[in-house]
């Protein structure tokens, strides 16, 4: 029998256990399921789950060299699970989140009325270099900027819930979220059976239903498709399964064709329109006529036919303005301010280096303080002060004296943890969690999201680049 | 379908009918060795110029033996035909289109990939029966699978004309090096030793019994015959030749006996000319010419396939263009 007699929550927050070390009310159940596990079978389970995903080729590339070194995203077994209660609170605050920001984000490409209003300093948006000019006065269609959002969630030693960052850009990660829990059935079919769980199998279904959506002219057939910078893209997989899971085409940049003002893919029987174009590749490199000029992944002449109307693309060109570090410590005062309600999941507390009083107090608490730079994620361009050396405190603080602008600071959060399996026992490690919205015609909040999990002893980082791995997510319903 | 994805649907096959192809052909040349009378030179240098890389192979190894030839066949990474070359690109086409074809393809495919590159040499050198036998089960897995979960429509007729080119283009190589190697032992005919060796080129297209219930005695010109010109023989060139212009016109739509491309017209050519052609005459006009003519024409219909099907310039617009993904 394997249990969780000698597992420790060591003072951290822990989301199955209170710090007694009983088990929370909603994971009860998956408790005493785990403990009733003969000697070895959660081992023989986990072993044969890693062997699935590498056989279904669910991987991504480490080095995008010829052999192309192909790793799986690791894979926990032990679920993350959500009460009905809290989860319904996360979803609200995460509706109110993105109402909002799609409100700014249209806002700032039209009238800049809250910047006029000095609600948001105009500098701070017109300096990010997510601030896209070709964007100015465009209007995507229905008025949706920001279709499609992955915000990480955090949880601090107290219990409370913060929004880390919005990731308005190409979220990636939801194809594993069904992945992983298609897996989990199969590795724990009774536990399903009895737990009144949320199914996550339907976002595709919903993802094509807002992209369809976004097609406004009489186009009785719209043709929807996905743009992949290609196999070597580390998401590569992710574009592949959503395609095929949505029965669309993905294209790459070389498939695509404007001609007659029309995006075209070039077909075994010439070329076909495309109407709707769910992008997986960033703003710089759309359009190399606009941007990027050096970029393949592209399509020449592609915003020409946005600017036009003539396609829908997801996530709208410019959205990540709101994806600035700094614009996004501005997020409670953009709710208030469109909708006139207090923002229901706060933000983690932030500190703007540009701001003479907060930098000086970042530069004195460089060791207790995560540093980031405005437009880095992925965990990179960090510094988490109570981990790093001298030397790096130093480095980070003469560049946040040369360019202000473009550093953040939070606290460092004890994020909570998760028990995982490591050999034969069980350990906490610390997760976050990405819920994914769509805004089509409604907002939709996929139930849970995908728990990463930072599977290093004592880390904090849980991308997939620096060593995490990932969880289901169990949402459960109301009447549990 | 977009022409990136026929395309890659295209090659995925042909690399696989090449990895069973070549594991096919080693294999039963592996065989043969073994019966082979004592005192006469194993013949691998005919086994690396039926794959026609025997020029890379000379510069790169030199000697010739079996060692050398297996390792070359199978593992060098840096042969393009080798079975882990062409399981790699097969795979690497299917990754680009895995929302093309079904899951169960996908994972076959990527099985038999993993397979080979969690083999060590060393044990398909002590068992080269068991190593070849898996990649050629693990070919007609995925095949199976493509003919019964695919549905029969454009993709599949593309996968379909990858797969019969290359095995037309396989099948005439065998016959082309092969029938010269045996020639010269034309006195030993109706020995055990001749239909042994007869026998394995046979067997090198897997088609030793059917020829049997076709011909039933071994004679060299009905070998020729079977191999390049039977009907219903699924490796024989004319069979491979009759299917592949048949998907061809199943993808542009064109009822057989007309054209409305140049790859239907140089397919229906060359399957005409099989079609009407004799074995008598093919030898007596020179075997090895019949056959280097055909492979320079099969290379053709693959020029246009690529040029009708997969490089669609745009009339007015811009784009820039790759090279194909191999």
């Amino acid at each position: 029998m394997m249990g969780f007699d000698g597992y420790n929550t060591d003072g951290f927050y822990d989301e199955m256990f209170e710090s007694d070390g009983s088990p929370r009310p909603a994971v009860q159940m998956l408790v005493e399921r785990i403990e009733s596990f003969p000697e070895g079978e959660l081992t023989r389970r986990q072993i044969a789950a890693e062997h699935a995903l590498l056989r279904m080729g669910i991987t991504f590339n480490v080095y995008a060299d010829e052999q192309g070194i192909e790793k799986i995203f690791p894979f926990d077994l032990i679920p993350r699970i959500i009460n009905a209660k809290e989860w319904n609170w996360i979803e609200r605050g995460l509706k109110q989140r993105i109402h909002a920001l799609n409100l700014f984000i249209d806002d700032v490409y039209h009238d800049q009325k809250i910047l006029k209003d000095g609600i948001v300093p105009a500098d701070v948006v017109l300096s990010s270099e997510r601030y896209l000019k070709p964007c100015i006065g465009l209007d995507p269609p229905r008025g949706i900027w920001c279709h499609i959002t992955g915000t990480d969630l955090v949880r601090d030693s107290d219990g409370q819930v913060y929004v880390l960052e919005d990731n308005l850009g190409c979220p990636s990660g939801v194809s594993y979220v069904v992945e992983n829990r298609q897996l989990m059935k199969r590795t724990f079919p009774q536990l399903f059976g009895m737990s009144q769980i949320q199914p996550v199998e339907d976002y595709p279904s919903h993802l094509l239903n807002m992209l369809r959506y976004l097609v406004t002219d009489r186009v009785s057939s719209p043709e929807v498709a996905v743009l992949t910078p290609g196999i070597y893209n580390s998401a590569y997989f992710e574009h592949s399964f959503l395609t095929q899971q949505m029965g669309v085409e993905l294209v790459e940049g070389r498939d695509l064709v404007v001609m007659d003002g029309f995006v075209h893919a070039r077909t075994t029987k010439g070329f076909e329109r495309i109407d709707v174009l769910y992008r997986r590749i960033n703003d710089d490199y759309l359009d190399p006529k606009v941007f990027q000029p050096d970029s393949m992944l592209g399509v020449p002449g592609l915003m020409d036919v946005y600017k036009a109307g003539r396609i829908a693309l997801v996530n709208a060109p410019g959205t990540c303005v709101a994806d600035d570090k700094v614009v996004c410590s501005f997020v409670p005062e953009i709710i208030k301010y469109y909708l006139g309600e207090d923002i229901i999941v706060p933000n983690v507390p932030t500190f703007m280096c540009w701001e003479d009083t907060d930098r000086k107090y970042v530069l004195e608490h460089l060791d207790e303080l995560v540093v980031k730079e405005a437009n880095q994620s992925g965990g990179y361009g960090m510094l988490i002060g109570p981990h790093s050396t001298q030397a790096e405190r130093q480095e980070f603080a003469s560049r946040i004296k040369d360019n202000p602008r473009n550093y953040i600071a939070q606290p460092t959060l004890a994020l909570s943890r998760v028990p995982v399996l490591i050999d034969d026992h069980f350990e906490g490690r610390h997760v976050d969690l990405r819920p994914f919205i769509l805004y089509g015609e409604d907002i939709y909040v996929l139930p849970g999201g995908l728990t990463r999990v930072a599977l290093r002893k004592g880390s904090l980082v849980v991308n997939s680049s620096q060593g995490g791995g990932s969880k289901d997510t169990w949402v459960l319903s109301d009447s549990v | 379908m977009l022409s990136r994805v026929a395309e890659s649907i295209y090659w995925m096959s042909r690399y696989i009918e090449r990895a069973e192809n070549v594991s096919r052909f080693v294999d039963v040349n592996l065989h043969l060795i073994l019966d082979m009378p004592v005192g006469i030179q194993a013949q691998w240098e005919p086994l690396v110029a039926t794959t026609g890389d025997d020029e890379v192979f000379a510069e790169r190894y030199g000697e010739t033996s079996r060692e050398a030839v297996i390792r070359f066949l199978a593992f060098d990474t840096e042969n393009p035909n080798s079975i882990v070359s062409c399981l790699r690109a097969g795979r690497e086409n299917a990754r680009s289109i895995r929302e093309n074809i079904s899951s169960e393809m996908w994972e076959q495919l990527n099985d038999a990939y993993l397979l080979v590159t969690n083999t060590s040499e060393q044990w398909a050198m002590t068992e080269p029966h068991e190593f070849f036998r898996e990649i050629k089960l693990a070919s007609h897995l995925f095949m199976g699978l493509t003919d019964n979960i695919m549905s029969h429509s454009e993709g599949w007729h593309f996968s379909q004309l990858g797969r019969l080119i290359e095995r037309a283009d396989k099948t005439s190589r065998i016959v082309d090096v092969k029938y010269f190697i045996l020639l010269p032992s034309i006195w030993d005919v109706n020995t055990p030793f001749d239909d042994i060796q007869w026998g394995a080129l046979l067997h090198s297209a897997s088609g030793f019994e059917m020829y049997r219930r076709t011909y039933g005695l071994i004679a060299p010109d009905d070998v020729v015959a079977f191999l390049l010109l039977d009907r219903e023989f699924p490796r024989s060139v004319l069979y491979c030749l009759t299917k592949a212009e048949e998907s061809l016109h199943a993808i542009s739509g064109t009822p057989l006996e007309t054209f409305s491309n140049s790859a239907e017209q140089r397919l229906g050519q060359l399957r005409a000319e099989f079609a009407y052609a004799q074995v008598k005459q093919v030898l007596s006009s020179g075997l090895h010419e019949f056959l280097d003519a055909f492979q320079t024409k099969l290379n053709s219909v693959g020029d246009d396939i690529h040029k009708t099907f997969f490089a669609l310039r745009p009339v007015n617009g811009e784009f820039t263009e790759e090279e194909p993904l191999l």
